[in-house]
């Protein structure tokens, strides 16, 4: 087992999670006050945890680059949240959204970790729904459910498209009441830059306020990194532009392991890149898959056509359209899990069929949509006699009651109306499933250190399903942190305040310091973010939705030479002690630079296909993904050493006991 | 396109600004406000001057970070988006383009474009919950049925983002319809119904102290919302405020 032990209790599957929470210790309320927690982020993760551990009676202290804590990345979420509530009576259980999730990731995740997700994650929607976070409902006053990627069953909730927003104002709701108590200090416009261990346990973090540029000394009994994923290292992604991986690459370098950083989602409906002004991309909920169909020209002087402007999408016949989700995987059609979706798309493009200037992009098709909800209208409503015009028209009433925002969000983008002509979607970045690698109490390498969300590792293997962001989040946050830290913080009911004077906190604050005297001293000639862009066209091209080895190696001496040139030649305006932007993203892409290089490695490294890491070398003959459990099937774990290329390599196998590891089908 | 751009620009919140004058050449229709700032910072880098500091984060129209007063309308001439959404197909060449920050006494500056509203949160803080531990010791969440349309009607009212446009909209810098929207999100459910009059009383009393002003019906807030709040929701919270002051 080395170095890294999981330590997933033992015991069926079924009964791991209650009896481990009946053996681990508990801290008593009177103890509890004693003891001070510093959570790092405050979206989903961060935010659900600090209510319930500050509701326990910890003192809680959460930092994040916001001007407030509801406005973290969580809040961007559209789609939904999946739960095993079976409410629809489709046969869905929790050993069902296990081994969805399980299989959804190609069999890279650690069965114990998803099987308590699933189990918790009923539970989730009544915490919400006590909260007051208005999910759709049906005319019965009851909760709505749709369906979503790689599943078939219907067991995600929602709120329109803004279901992120609403879980997160209720989190942040619950994160309110506690502050309102005095339990939660929340410190805002404020970014961790190190973590401070002392007697190599993690006793506090070192934190810019960004508004002063004062650096400042937070201690803690235990610190918890929900931080968010590193998407941003591919410069465009549906991220926010101040998502970050700085906390979570930051402790890795104090001994955190890292995890997977290969393990990479690149969305499949996404609004294609409009020129090279561009600064982020944006999402269009995976819930559109549910009613719009992909397709691209059969022909290839058709797309030309289009490209060309000569052809309208909605010209063409129905036989010269090439749904080829539906025509590959029958069974999931427009369904099938992201990762299998958005190769399909590029092969499409990469073969010529692509529908935009650039040749990059694919039809999202509602046309369909309008009829078939029109004519369930027409019936309901008793109309008779119905034009095509007016079946049409109901149809588009009803979609836009389920996705009028998204639309409405594409159309202020594009400038077409995508009520009248097909949306046009591509690819993107949009989430990481690797992360600080943490064992079954999500506590990281490091004593006292936690990692929840997708700043961690755990659950979705090499590729997540849809819905799937949000119930990992809130779960981690409300149901797993409380108990799991409870059991280490026991042991630190005597050891009192932790002293921001001890010489680790010096010695950390000055490092901090001398970075920050370096980036406005090397007064160099090239701005922070054209080197970011630089790193992001290496990690697109090289490091992107399909790597070889060739590329590889070139992603990693391109990215390391970079990263010496970003050192000598970078130019950041204005001063430390003040709010200062550029010198918060200086900070940023240093990090970014070495997590590219580490990123690259282990890309290079896995010589298998795996759900969104998908290695040209390991295909079938079909253009599948091919993986290779005999050697692989681990999560690979990596220690700093002084330099992203000595990373050293910790395995911990992946051992499947409650599920036969098959072949992914979606055929 | 070539525009003209005035900005204001302000080194901290101590100091006095001002608005200088900035001419930006190679805009793009496709290119978003915010892209074109970046494309403008860009310049001022590489000419050794600092860039314009602005509020910005998801630019997607979610997160409620961006905020800008652009011609003297907050999130710009178009409706129902925020300045991130806000495209430069909107502008034409040879356009004067004015930004400033959003102003209001209980939003004050903290650097040129940027804006502290912390006022906001303190008004959530203040009451904006429903008092149920996070524990999942809660009843199944279907057991009970909301109507669809009070629920839908909640959901609407929870779309807001708290930019902050309603505030810089008015003439009075009132906070009415952010805080009614909060307030209305939870009265109109049951399960904020049992608490709802100490959450209006301890949220309107918050936003007074913080200095935003009175509501005077002008229904300005209303059109500039990015997410088109509506202002029955001010009726709802005046409805709820005085039932629960007369008790």
């Amino acid at each position: 087992m080395g170095v890294l032990d999981s330590k997933v209790p033992q015991g069926p599957l079924a009964e791991k999670w209650v009896s481990h929470k009946n053996e681990i210790n508990l801290v008593n309320p009177a103890n509890k006050r004693n003891i001070d927690v510093i959570i790092v982020g405050t979206g989903l993760a961060g935010g659900s945890a600090a209510a319930t551990l500050a509701e326990l009676g910890y003192n809680v202290k959460t930092f994040c680059y916001q001007d407030s804590p509801r406005r973290a990345h969580s809040i961007a979420a559209q789609g939904g949240i999946n739960a095993a509530k079976n409410y629809q009576g489709d046969g869905d259980s929790d050993y069902r959204l296990f081994y969805d999730t399980v299989k959804g990731g190609d069999y890279r995740a650690r069965e114990a970790n998803v099987y308590r997700l699933a189990e918790v994650s009923g539970n989730i929607i009544d915490q919400c729904v006590a909260q007051g976070v208005p999910f759709a409902r049906e005319y019965g006053g009851l909760l709505d459910n749709r369906s979503f990627g790689g599943v078939l069953v219907s067991r995600t909730f929602y709120a329109k498209g803004q279901t992120g927003q609403q879980l997160l104002l209720g989190c942040y709701s619950a994160m309110n009441r506690q502050i309102n108590r005095g339990k939660i200090k929340s410190y805002t416009r404020h970014e961790m830059l190190d973590v401070v261990l002392v007697d190599g346990k993690a006793r506090g973090i070192i934190a810019r306020n960004l508004v002063t540029g004062e650096i400042e000394r937070h201690s803690a009994h235990a610190v918890v990194i929900a931080s968010g994923g590193y998407g941003n290292v591919f410069f465009l992604s549906t991220n926010a532009m101040g998502s970050n991986v700085t906390a979570a690459w930051k402790v890795h370098k104090k001994g955190a392991f890292f995890a997977n950083p290969c393990f990479t989602q690149i969305h499949p409906t996404c609004i294609p890149v409009s020129g090279e002004h561009q600064s982020k991309l944006t999402l269009m909920s995976e819930s559109l898959r549910n009613d719009g169909r992909i397709w691209v020209p059969k022909k290839l002087e058709d797309a030309k056509a289009i490209r060309e402007g000569r052809l309208k999408p909605t010209e063409l016949a129905e036989e010269d359209r090439d749904y080829y989700l539906e025509r590959r995987y029958p069974a999931f059609g427009n369904l099938v899990p992201r990762d299998v979706a958005s190769r399909a798309a590029k092969e499409r493009c990469d073969a010529g069929f692509g529908v935009n200037k650039t040749g990059e992009a694919v039809y999202l098709d509602f046309s369909d949509a309008f009829m078939r909800y029109g004519r369930e209208a027409v019936s309901t409503q008793k109309i008779e006699n119905a034009s095509e015009e007016q079946i049409r028209e109901l149809g588009v009433a009803v979609v836009e009651a389920k996705y009028g925002n998204l639309f409405q969000m594409y159309e202020k983008i594009v400038d077409e109306n995508p009520y009248k002509t097909p949306m046009k979607i591509y690819p993107a970045v949009h989430y990481t499933m690797g992360g600080l690698w943490v064992d079954y109490n999500l506590q990281t390498t490091v004593p006292g250190l936690y990692a929840a969300g997708e700043a961690n590792f755990s659950d979705h293997g090499a590729n997540r399903l849809g819905a799937s962001a949000l119930m990992q989040g809130l779960a981690d946050g409300y149901f797993v942190l409380p108990y799991t830290m409870g059991d280490y913080l026991a042991n630190d009911i005597r050891t009192g305040p932790i002293s921001t004077d001890l010489p680790e906190f010096e010695e950390a604050e000055k490092n901090i310091r001398g970075q920050m005297e370096r980036f406005i001293n090397t007064k160099g000639t090239k701005s922070v973010d054209y080197f970011h862009k630089r790193l992001g066209k290496i990690m697109w091209d090289k490091v992107g939705m399909s790597r070889n080895a060739t590329g590889l190696k070139e992603a990693i001496s391109e990215i390391k030479a970079l990263r010496e040139e970003f050192w000598k030649d970078v130019r950041v305006p204005g001063i430390i002690d003040g709010m200062n932007p550029e010198l918060e993203k200086a900070g940023r892409v240093a990090d970014f630079l070495e997590l590219g290089e580490l990123f690259a490695k282990d890309a290079l490294h896995r010589e298998e296909s795996c759900g969104g890491h998908f290695r040209e070398e390991h295909q079938t003959e079909e253009g599948e993904a091919l993986r290779d459990d005999e050697n692989f099937m681990y999560v690979a774990a990596w220690e700093y050493t002084g330099e992203p290329a000595d990373a050293v390599l910790h395995k911990e196998d992946l051992v499947y006991e409650n599920i036969e590891v098959k072949t992914r089908s979606y055929k | 396109m070539n525009l003209t751009l005035k900005i204001w620009r302000q080194k901290d919140a101590a100091s006095k600004g001002g608005i200088q004058t900035y001419q930006l050449g190679g805009v793009e229709p496709d290119m978003s406000f915010l892209e074109m700032l970046d494309v403008l910072n860009q310049e001022l880098i590489d000419k050794g001057e600092e860039p314009v500091v602005f509020d910005h984060d998801c630019r997607e129209g979610i997160c409620g970070t961006c905020s800008l007063q652009i011609n003297g309308e907050p999130h710009g001439p178009d409706r129902g988006i925020t300045t991130c959404q806000l495209h430069m197909r909107m502008f034409k060449d040879g356009d004067t383009i004015t930004i400033e920050p959003f102003r209001a006494k209980a939003f004050p500056v903290i650097k040129d474009l940027v804006v502290d509203r912390s006022s906001f949160e303190r008004i959530q803080q203040a009451g904006g919950y429903i008092s149920v531990n996070t524990s999942g010791n809660t009843q199944d969440a279907n057991s009970i049925p909301i109507p669809k349309d009070k629920a839908d009607a909640a959901f609407y009212a929870a779309t807001c983002i708290g930019c902050g446009a309603c505030v810089a909209a008015c003439k009075n810098a009132s906070a009415m319809l952010f805080t009614s929207a909060k307030v209305s999100q939870m009265a109109l459910l049951p399960q904020g119904e049992v608490e709802a009059d100490r959450r209006v009383l301890a949220m309107v009393e918050q936003m007074d102290k913080e200095g935003f002003g009175n509501c005077t019906n002008t229904g300005a807030c209303e059109i500039e919302c990015p997410k088109g709040i509506s202002l029955e929701n001010i009726a709802r919270m005046n409805r709820e405020y005085l039932r629960a002051s007369v008790k």
